[in-house]
């Protein structure tokens, strides 16, 4: 009996002290469905098959850093398991996996599930069970809506915050310029658009053509033919990687030198720059918060240095040059950080939680003073970008890290 | 490149299925029947809530197989269909508060007017043309869905979430459950109803059309109305099947409904049988389990596995279903014996 | 004005590479009798084979032959083992047979090379063309390639025994086997011809679209198009047919007011359709009689 006690104190004392070493944390273990003393099951779910199949490599780079973190001990020393299936781009079929992670698989969290037709088929869904939308891959801003989806968080900066910042930027050079818009006619496009019309504000009439295309489409030279006609000086470019390169290509060969600006969703060097020709890309503008792995101001940064030892490990056969895969490691790590805050407190609350409750995270991938903080009101992790100039054979960062608040 | 005309003469596309053999025995069908009854009481709400996709998707391909089995019309289309029955659903219940029952004649009775008018340019087509222009049809439905103009009912890109019905008279289970013991009574009255219609005059119609149309038309068939009549009615039934599966989904969006749905449906014919009706939920079943059981194998390669898999079904049994039913009916013919 | 010729000039440009599936689209067609779903993936795996000889350092010209061989061997590798043992099958199970290669093909090459986009080099240079910045150098390379080829086709369909032969082996194969063509073989040949021709098909549109696992997706459901809109049994009507469909598309993606521009492949389908409606075996396809 008395041992028993002594046992007990000796434990309450370690409590303790592990209570004030490690603030964030209950030394009292909570679980939720997904997670036990050794194991804390993650869903995921992205388009390995189908026409957005090249973000795939986002699903296999996060499930080869969740292998880093397990062969290290696990978090703390719970192994991940990472449950990845493919929702081919098709809400439908997002439901049906997302609800399959939750209700056979039982998942504690779904995690950086992609694309924002996907993420709205599921939201309802996974908020009505209580279930955490963790860092969702998409830029739409809606995801930052604590109020009505307390279960939803975003992570990269949304579209509308990359629009606005554009925007400022070209009142500020350019204060009577002639802009024309070309954008990929879905989710993406149009968020991007009203953020850009939203940052122009009483001056939206300096846009005076916006053409949409489809991805269906097998070039866009119509489009381009179209909007050099109206003989506008700025081109804001919002495609995906395919349609960006063909744009850069074909403006280069028909002579139209607008000032460039390009969304941040292509301006992966390796896999949209280098295909269109460096020499066809000198000058164009865009915005950046995470590093490019080309790029060889960061040879010697230690973050990317540990993201390149982790594809050299787990997943050798990754392109370094696919910006996927920096996303991929970044997102992971934000997830990692946060399972780490949470010690033994794993219920789905405590996870949100904490995921509100990043103050000045950086992940290894992120560029140097973009910073990544949630709080109870403020779903949107990454919020700061920083304006770049392509030179050269790579991007020049310049002016400072910017935040584009949206107005959330 | 000869000047002499070319003749066709080669055998017609959909082979001729006797009627009786469009329908499963009394025996069979109650056994069916009685799984698809008992079955959902002892599983989870996710597995209740893929059976529900099951029949919706079985109800859109015994649509096509009235359409391709019975009249000899090819589609590629039926996703557009789908997609037209699906935002009737959504947008009646979310825009203007129509219960959800209600909204399904409303989508059926819509996506038959759509069919039996595209039917009418489909008469002067056949086999690839028609294929290419329905192809067409199911290219064009998302673009038309996102148009701005009718962004205000259809929420555009950003697509239209869609509240489950709960239980009604506060009977205790689950929304998964009611969704599909309802989902069950609207598919077995539509299969019954179907299986009808092909046994009646109309059916009969449509058949002779099927097997050759200048001998029909010969016959004293109205060739023109039938084939738009059958249009319309597989449009019709394919857009209940939508209505049903924006309720089951909670969501609509234009990314649902491309034309990999309609290949997909497409698949579950020819894997079930084209012309067997009761098929269709073996291709409902293809269409549904075979993407996952071919990610479950690889996921970089899911699509190869699919592939591979597909072929080995059509080699094993290029008639689908129906044939390995044919096979099983002689052999138990042999056993009584 | 000057805009209309310029989208009449852009839509040439695009044309070509409709015309160039098409012909493709038609030299199968000739071959089975029905379209081929899989043969876009089948051409860009050929574009990237040769682009994968070129990473190894062979020089374009071999690479382009060694790539024609292989796709003309694989067009025929893949009709023997897949192909011939459906012929008894029906038709839909056909289609069934081609959405499956489609599926694996676009898996094998996704997994095999990536999906981000591929840089392909032109050995016409992308120059202005005659000074008209809106027809590169490579672009009218491309239409000077087609029209080669719908020559090289004709002159073989024309005059060749073989031609002949594949010819009597589409159109009439109980007659062709009486006076002893072997239909089956015949079958295969025009599986390798429309494989090797849409290798050329690729390895020419690849510089303009950029090469990656799905590049052949839109470009495929333009070539039906095209091909369907001149007609599925001339080859030459195909290729007018990619020209009409690249400039139409163009002008009512310019010119039709309100939705024109979104909707401008929905438009030139719906006008297909019309002209199909008009004239059922397209612009200049022979109309088929039927026997009861």
């Amino acid at each position: 009996m008395r041992s028993a006690t002594i046992r007990s104190a000796a434990f309450w004392t370690a409590l303790v002290t592990f209570a004030v070493t490690n603030g964030s944390a209950l030394a009292q273990k909570k679980y939720d469905t997904g997670a036990t003393d050794t194991e804390i099951r993650i869903g995921h779910i992205v388009p390995y098959s189908g026409p957005a199949s090249a973000y795939g490599v986002i699903g296999k780079t996060e499930e080869a850093y969740f292998k880093m973190v397990n062969e290290n001990g696990g978090i703390n020393g719970r192994k991940i398991k990472f449950v990845s299936y493919d929702d081919a781009y098709s809400p439908p079929k997002a439901v049906e996996q997302v609800r399959k992670l939750v209700e056979s698989d039982e998942v504690l969290v779904v995690f950086n599930p992609l694309g924002t037709p996907s993420n709205s088929a599921i939201q309802k869904y996974l908020n009505s069970k209580k279930v955490p939308q963790l860092f969702v891959a998409t830029g739409a801003t809606k995801w930052n809506d604590p109020k009505h989806f307390p279960w939803t968080i975003g992570w990269q900066p949304s579209y509308q915050s990359e629009a606005l910042i554009y925007a400022k930027y070209v009142m500020k050079e350019k204060p009577d310029a002639k802009i024309v818009v070309l954008y990929q006619n879905d989710d993406f496009g149009k968020d991007y658009v009203k953020g850009l019309k939203d940052g122009f504000g009483a001056k939206a009439s300096m846009i005076v053509a916006e053409e949409s295309y489809e991805i269906s489409e097998p070039t866009i030279d119509s489009h381009i033919v179209k909007l050099k006609a109206t003989g506008a000086d700025v081109f804001i470019s919002i495609t995906t990687p395919k349609f960006a390169a063909q744009a850069i290509k074909k403006l280069a060969e028909i002579d139209w030198k607008p000032m460039h600006i390009l969304s941040n969703v292509s301006i992966s060097v390796g896999s949209v720059i280098k295909p269109a020709g460096f020499e066809n890309a000198q000058g164009i503008l865009s915005a950046a918060y995470a590093k490019d792995a080309a790029d060889p101001q960061w040879q010697d940064d230690p973050g990317m240095k540990k993201f390149l030892a982790l594809l050299d490990k787990y997943y050798p056969e990754a392109d370094r040059l696919n910006s996927s895969v920096v996303y991929g490691y970044g997102a992971a790590q934000t997830l990692a950080k946060i399972l780490e805050m949470c010690g033994d407190d794993l219920t789905r609350a405590n996870i949100m939680k904490q995921a509100a409750n990043l103050k000045d995270f950086t992940p290894d991938t992120l560029l140097p003073g973009v910073k990544i903080n949630t709080s109870a009101t403020d779903f949107a992790p990454i919020e700061q970008l920083q304006m770049m100039r392509f030179k050269g054979e790579k991007w020049d960062l310049f002016g400072d890290v910017i935040s584009g608040d949206a107005g959330h | 490149m000869s000047s002499v005309d070319e003749v066709a003469n080669e055998a017609p596309a959909v082979e001729a299925v006797p009627k009786r053999a469009m329908t499963l025995g009394y025996g069979t069908s109650l056994v069916v029947l009685a799984l698809l009854i008992i079955g959902p009481m002892f599983v989870k709400n996710f597995i209740v809530f893929q059976m529900t996709m099951l029949l919706i998707y079985a109800l859109a391909v015994l649509a096509l197989n009235i359409l391709t089995g019975g009249s000899g019309q090819f589609s590629l289309g039926q996703s557009a269909f789908y997609a037209v029955g699906a935002y009737t659903s959504a947008i009646l219940m979310e825009h203007m508060g129509v219960n959800y029952a209600l909204t399904l004649p409303i989508a059926g009775i819509i996506c038959f007017g759509f069919g039996f008018l595209f039917g009418q340019p489909a008469l002067r087509l056949s086999g690839i043309y028609l294929a290419l222009a329905t192809f067409a049809l199911a290219v064009a439905m998302p673009q038309l869905l996102k148009l701005g103009f009718f962004e205000h009912w259809t929420g555009g890109v950003q697509g239209l979430v869609v509240t489950k019905p709960d239980a009604p008279f506060g009977l205790p289970i689950s929304q998964d459950r009611w969704l599909y013991y309802f989902t069950l009574v609207v598919s077995i009255g539509i299969y019954i109803a179907s299986v009808n219609l092909l046994k009646s005059r109309s059916g009969r119609a449509f058949m002779a059309i099927r097997d050759n149309e200048i001998a029909a038309s010969a016959m004293g068939v109205d060739v023109a109305l039938y084939k738009t009549l059958a249009f319309g009615v597989s449009a019709g039934i394919t857009g209940v099947a939508g209505g049903l599966g924006a309720i089951a989904v909670q969501f609509v969006a234009p990314d649902g409904y491309t034309i990999t749905l309609a290949i997909s449906l497409f698949l579950g014919m020819v894997v079930g049988g084209v012309g067997w009706l009761p098929g269709s939920i073996v291709g409902s079943a293809f269409i549904i389990f075979v993407p996952n059981i071919a990610e479950h194998i690889s996921k970089g390669l899911s699509g190869a596995v699919f592939g591979v898999l597909l072929f080995l079904v059509i080699f094993l049994v290029p008639h689908g279903a129906r044939q390995v039913a044919i096979v099983a009916q002689q052999l138990i013919g042999k056993l009584k014996k | 004005m000057e805009l209309f010729i310029n989208q009449v000039l852009a839509g040439i440009a695009t044309g070509a590479i409709y015309a160039c599936m098409a012909l493709a689209v038609v030299m199968i067609y000739q071959a089975i009798d029905h379209l081929n779903f899989a043969q876009g993936e089948m051409a860009m795996f050929s574009t990237f084979i040769a682009w994968q000889l070129m990473q190894w350092g062979v020089p374009y010209w071999w690479a382009f032959l060694l790539t024609l061989a292989f796709s003309f061997a694989g067009g025929i590798a893949i009709e023997r083992m897949l192909f011939k043992p459906l012929a008894k099958a029906p038709v839909l199970t056909n289609v069934a047979g081609f959405i499956a290669l489609f599926a694996i093909v676009n898996s094998v090459a996704g997994l095999t090379w990536d999906f981000t986009i591929k840089q392909f080099p032109t050995p016409f240079g992308s120059s202005p063309f005659l000074g008209s910045q809106l027809i590169s150098t490579h672009q009218a390379g491309m239409i000077g390639v087609t029209v080669g080829l719908l020559i090289l086709l004709y002159l073989f369909f024309q005059f060749t025994r073989i031609g002949l032969a594949m010819r009597a082996a589409a159109s009439l194969p109980e007659s062709a086997r009486l006076v002893g063509i072997n239909t089956s073989w015949m079958i295969a040949l025009g599986w390798g011809m429309a494989s090797a021709i849409g290798a050329i098909a690729g390895i020419l549109i690849a510089p303009v679209v950029f090469l990656e696992p799905n590049m052949m997706g839109g470009v495929l459901i333009y070539g039906f198009a095209a091909a369907v809109l001149g007609g599925l049994t001339s080859p030459l009507g195909a290729v007018i047919g990619g020209f009409l469909v690249g400039v139409f598309e163009n002008l009512a993606g310019t010119y039709i007011p309100g939705v024109g521009n979104e909707l401008k492949l929905p438009i030139a389908l719906a006008l297909i359709i019309t002209v199909l409606v008009l004239k059922p075996a397209g612009l200049f396809g022979r109309p088929i009689v039927k026997r009861v």
